[in-house]
């Protein structure tokens, strides 16, 4: 027995006699997000990871090119080269993909704002090296819903950013077809707190958001074509069988959703396909070898029944909570992967949990759920319009998430139970088992930078982005801005040039930060408590106590800094947040001119050993004298020169009760309220 | 921080000295509301030799009216005309547990080196759409340097009444097709704005026609106030034509009348928070009240006001220099008056001294 709703695409080939399939299917692609410091670095890099049996690339660029800017521009700052590859125009390009046959490659693109300009990139590089568009096969990312909700790296309203989307669709199914132009992201909503129900409601709302857009350029006749490409990114958790269920889920509301909303027939085209990124939420910097079973475990999530199972996998490493991976921690996240599709005996079985009558009732359950969410969203008027509300109500359940960890009731081995341990031997090295990217490396691909202008032919330049900003400015739906976008990357455009000349005509935007609309908490002892020290604290300050939270540098992570923000209003702070993608100089005038007490920065980038030292310069220019915590990921060994550089305590990872952080931070405005205020000038 | 020393910087147009104003007008501890007086003093319009020179607008209108995407670009605007500008945005978020989530400031982009421009956010008082308890005097304050003050409330309807009491202008943002604020108009809920300014004028007939709505509502009641449509998307309209209607109605406006209608309501609302309603009793009730205020100097600042209120109290408080030693002020025993309703509880006798008294030390 199936689940009575399941897609027709999902048919199980057992042959009568056997309980296996008569022939073993191949592996999904294997990839790993891969790439940081400079183009060289990273060709280098894939080609090992290639050599050692990955089978597809997935590119990871840095903050300032998922951004929209150049690595010499102010908000670039100690991000160039962190968490991904710069990219600033063909020739990096050219670098980044030397030796590699781009005919016959799978490449992934974790790219979304400026997901247009990297492709047209990749087009260009094609081209020059006699590769026609046709032949080309991969995924640009290219959701900006997810961006606004969770991941943080949009450059454009939304409106413009939706036309971006459906232009490039319109592209590539004419001229590259074996493309998938946008891959529907649920992975980042689980990262953001998400519960089952949410990652699957939100992410099907947001891929109907985009094939509205999609449908008003292609028409009709080619949606069937349009939505065979949509493609999905999702997560898996360690609660491996529900996230299966979920995934199956999944598959049965698309290929409804396609057939109802779209009118797609053909079964090829309403296949559910998707590539996914297990879990990171989850993983800890307490005894993190366990992170290595726990990815383990999700990638079951995603393999074990063949009717939903995932085309390209990518793991984490068992190192992410703590900084950078190495390549050697990508290459065990590899073999991984390389072990259940080579060793285990998955791939030999129809799907083995056709007829389950406790995965359809899970199905079932999900997708009860999912289906009253949607409605929910539609009611808002739209998922675009939506975004604040599922902002708000995913900061809710990670609040609860927080909260369930903090009491013990969600247990998470080793860090708030079983936490005795023995010193691990995998973080004992010099660098503690991350990879720390060579500061010098901005330097260089700055002056590589300087060098690529000085040597292009800026009048070419100058035209194609006044071409891009006319066809920009075109009201009519067919003037599709990737013509325009790929001129501009022949003739030598950079990404920030391109990024700036849109931002110029489409203006700029910040995503609302969810955290206003936050219910208030139940009764909570541990709160009563924080509200009285909160109380006494305003009587000695004259004041209400009030704190700055917010992210300097690129990094969009905003779930942790939101959290502070919730938390500290629960605990009776007056919160002022300011949200992501703020320059030292922005925090401090807000600081300045909101008369703070405290400041929390949060980084998840890698990028605080440059921006922590220069917000406090900053602060202390405009003469905050205001103590400054910091939380993120930050690696043991930085913890010192941030203290040095004057922050009075950070957090990380290991440090999940939220409530004493509040105590530790109000004692730290305490005890500066204390002292003789050197600030302050002497009677006269 | 010395209140009469800040309050010299700003007369001087010092803007760098506004942060720390604001903290100081913001303070309850009682030095700090003694610094205050001080600061206040120096900026009273016996020692500005007229009224504060800034243009103080209140902002109004509900949420998702778009008022923080026009103050972004108003605020561009003024700065690229040379104006500066200072916004105290009130946040509406209702206080739970007491805290406060501050989000708007995020909304509004300038630049971080341009001492010109300064937002401060505060958590709405426990009144509905209420000022927070500062926002009277920082307004005040802040006009004696900024070329504009906004105060941005968040509300249709009764809400604004508070910031008409303290604003020169009052400007009611409405996004097309919202049905309230006509309706509020036409039923008199709420009080006629100076200006009224429909957003998203992008949106094209849709924002027309609830122009032209308003515009026939105004008539109607016989107001001439403008109705204007902007856009404060690229490439942006209306904007200098906001900034315009609001250059012309500074130009013709007296401000005297109005700033002191405000200083004496602020005065009274102020003295009846310290003294309770029987403190307004000892006073002959609010109309007595209000007719010692018209006989006051109209270039007192407010903490003096509320000194001269205090000084009328018979019996209850002996005013400084008159009796008691200086700055001494016997604290009300059981039963007194001045003891009594004091909404923030209980308090030492050092906090119920008259706001005159603390002044006086502060001056020493």
């Amino acid at each position: 027995m199936s689940h009575p709703e399941r897609t027709p695409a999902g048919a199980s080939e057992s042959t009568a006699d056997s309980p296996r399939l008569s022939q073993p299917d191949r592996p999904w692609i294997m990839r790993t997000y891969a790439g940081h410091s400079t183009a060289r670095a990273s060709n280098e890099l894939f080609r090992r990871n290639l050599a050692k049996g990955q089978t597809g690339l997935s590119i990871a660029f840095d903050l300032p090119t998922q951004t929209g800017y150049d690595s010499d521009e102010e908000l670039a700052r100690g991000e160039v080269g962190k968490v991904g590859v710069p990219i600033s125009h063909r020739g990096d390009m050219a670098a980044l993909l030397d030796g590699i046959p781009l005919g016959e490659m799978n490449t992934s693109m974790t790219i979304n704002a400026t997901a247009a300009w990297l492709l047209a990139l990749y087009v260009v590089v094609a081209e020059e090296r006699g590769v026609e568009p046709a032949r080309l096969q991969g995924t640009t990312q290219n959701d900006i819903i997810k961006e606004f909700l969770a991941r943080g790296t949009y450059a454009f309203p939304p409106g413009p950013s939706m036309r971006l989307i459906a232009d490039t669709i319109a592209y590539t199914v004419h001229s590259v077809p074996r493309w998938n132009p946008i891959n529907i992201c649920s992975y980042h909503l689980q990262e953001a707190g998400a519960t089952p129900v949410q990652e699957i409601a939100y992410s099907v709302s947001n891929a109907i958001a985009v094939l509205d857009a999609a449908r008003e350029r292609v028409g009709q006749e080619l949606m069937g074509e349009v939505f065979g490409r949509i493609s999905f990114f999702v997560n898996a958790g360690v609660r491996f069988i529900e996230e299966h269920a979920k995934l199956r889920a999944m598959a049965i509301l698309w290929a409804q959703i396609g057939r109802e909303r779209y009118g797609v027939q053909d079964p090829r085209h309403l296949r559910f396909r998707y590539g996914v990124q297990v879990n990171s939420l989850g993983l800890t910097e307490s005894q993190p070898e366990n992170n290595v079973q726990r990815i383990v475990l999700e990638a079951l999530a995603v393999t074990l029944g063949r009717d939903a199972r995932a085309r390209a996998i990518q793991l984490p490493t068992w190192n992410e909570a703590l900084g950078l991976p190495r390549p050697w921690d990508q290459q065990w996240s590899l073999r991984i992967q390389q072990v259940l599709a080579y060793e285990t005996d998955i791939l030999e079985y129809p799907d083995i949990f056709d007829g389950s009558t406790v995965m359809n009732g899970l199905v079932d359950e999900l997708l009860t759920g999912a289906r009253e969410e949607m409605a929910a969203v539609a009611e808002h008027g739209g998922t675009l319009e939506a975004v604040p509300y599922m902002k708000a109500a995913m900061v809710d359940s990670q609040r609860e998430r927080l909260r369930r960890i903090e009491d013990g009731e969600q247990v998470v081995v080793g860090q708030n139970r079983f936490t005795e341990s023995e010193r691990s031997p995998l973080t004992a090295d010099a660098e503690g088992g991350i990879l720390v990217v060579d500061p010098a490396v901005e330097a260089e691909q700055i002056d590589a930078l300087r060098r690529w202008r000085s040597q292009r032919d800026q009048a070419a330049v100058d035209r194609a982005l006044a071409e891009l900003a006319r066809v920009a400015r075109e009201e009519d739906p067919q003037a599709n801005l990737m013509a325009p976008t790929i001129a501009a990357a022949r003739a030598g455009a950079t990404t920030g040039e391109w990024a700036a000349t849109l931002r110029e005509v489409f203006g700029s935007y910040r995503a609302p930060t969810g955290v206003g609309d936050a219910a208030a908490p139940a009764h909570d002892e541990e709160l009563e408590r924080l509200r009285a020290q909160v109380a006494h604290l305003q009587e000695q300050l004259g004041r209400r106590p009030k704190i700055l939270v917010g992210k300097p540098g690129l990094d969009g992570h905003s779930n942790g800094a939101e959290q502070i923000a919730v938390r500290a209003r629960d605990a009776g702070m007056d919160v002022v947040y300011e949200g992501i993608r703020l320059t030292p100089a922005q925090i401090a005038a807000s600081a300045l001119q909101e008369g703070v007490h405290v400041i929390g920065l949060s980084i998840l980038s890698g990028s605080h050993l440059e921006l922590i030292p220069a917000v406090i310069a900053a602060l202390r220019d405009a003469g905050v004298d205001a103590p400054v915590v910091v939380g993120g990921i930050v690696p043991e060994q930085d913890i010192e020169p941030l203290r040095r550089a004057g922050v009075a305590a950070v957090y990380t990872n290991k440090d999940f009760e939220i409530n004493r952080i509040m105590g530790e931070i109000l004692d730290l405005v305490a005890e500066r309220a204390a002292q003789p205020a050197a600030a302050q000038p002497a009677p006269a | 921080m010395l209140g009469a020393d800040l309050g010299r910087r700003l007369r001087e147009g010092d803007l760098a000295a506004a942060p720390d104003t604001l903290n100081l007008l913001e303070s309850t501890a009682a030095p700090d509301r003694a610094q205050a007086a001080a600061l206040q003093h120096e900026l009273s319009p016996a020692a500005l030799g007229g009224e504060a020179p800034g243009h103080i607008v209140g902002v109004t209108g509900p949420p998702g009216s778009g008022k923080s995407t026009l103050l972004s670009a108003l605020v561009r605007r003024w700065r690229a005309r040379g104006s500066t500008a200072a916004v105290l945005a009130v946040d509406p978020s209702s206080r739970r547990s007491g805290g406060a989530l501050l989000g708007d400031r995020a909304r509004i982009d300038f630049d971080p080196a341009d001492r010109g421009v300064l937002i401060r956010s505060t958590a709405a008082g426990t009144r509905l759409g209420g000022l927070a308890p500062a926002t009277r005097a920082a307004a005040q304050a802040l006009a004696a340097a900024f070329d504009v003050v906004v105060i941005e409330t968040v509300g249709v309807g009764q809400a604004e009444t508070e910031v008409a009491e303290v604003a020169d202008t009052v400007v009611v943002v409405v996004q097309p097709a919202s049905g309230d604020v006509l309706q509020f108009l036409k039923s008199g809920i709420m009080e006629i704005p100076d200006l009224l300014v429909v957003t998203k004028a992008d949106l094209g007939p849709l924002a027309l026609r609830t122009r032209r709505d308003l515009g026939a509502a105004l008539r109607a009641l016989g107001s001439h106030s403008p109705v204007l449509a902007v856009s404060a998307l690229p490439p942006g309209e209306g904007i200098d034509e906001l900034i315009e209607a609001l250059r012309a109605r500074r130009a013709e406006l007296d401000l005297s009348p109005r700033r002191l209608r405000s200083r004496r309501a602020q005065a009274l609302s102020e003295y009846e928070r310290e003294h309770g309603a029987r403190g307004v009793r000892a006073l002959g009730g609010r109309r007595g009240a209000q007719e010692l205020l018209r006989g006051e100097d109209p270039g007192l600042e407010v903490p003096a006001l509320v000194a001269a209120l205090e000084r009328a109290a018979p019996g209850e408080c002996s005013p400084p220099g008159e009796g008691s030693p200086p700055g001494e002020c016997s604290p009300p025993g059981e039963g007194s008056p001045l003891r009594e309703r004091s909404p923030r509880g209980a308090r030492s006798p050092q906090q119920s001294r008259p706001i005159a008294a603390r002044a006086e030390e502060a001056g020493r």
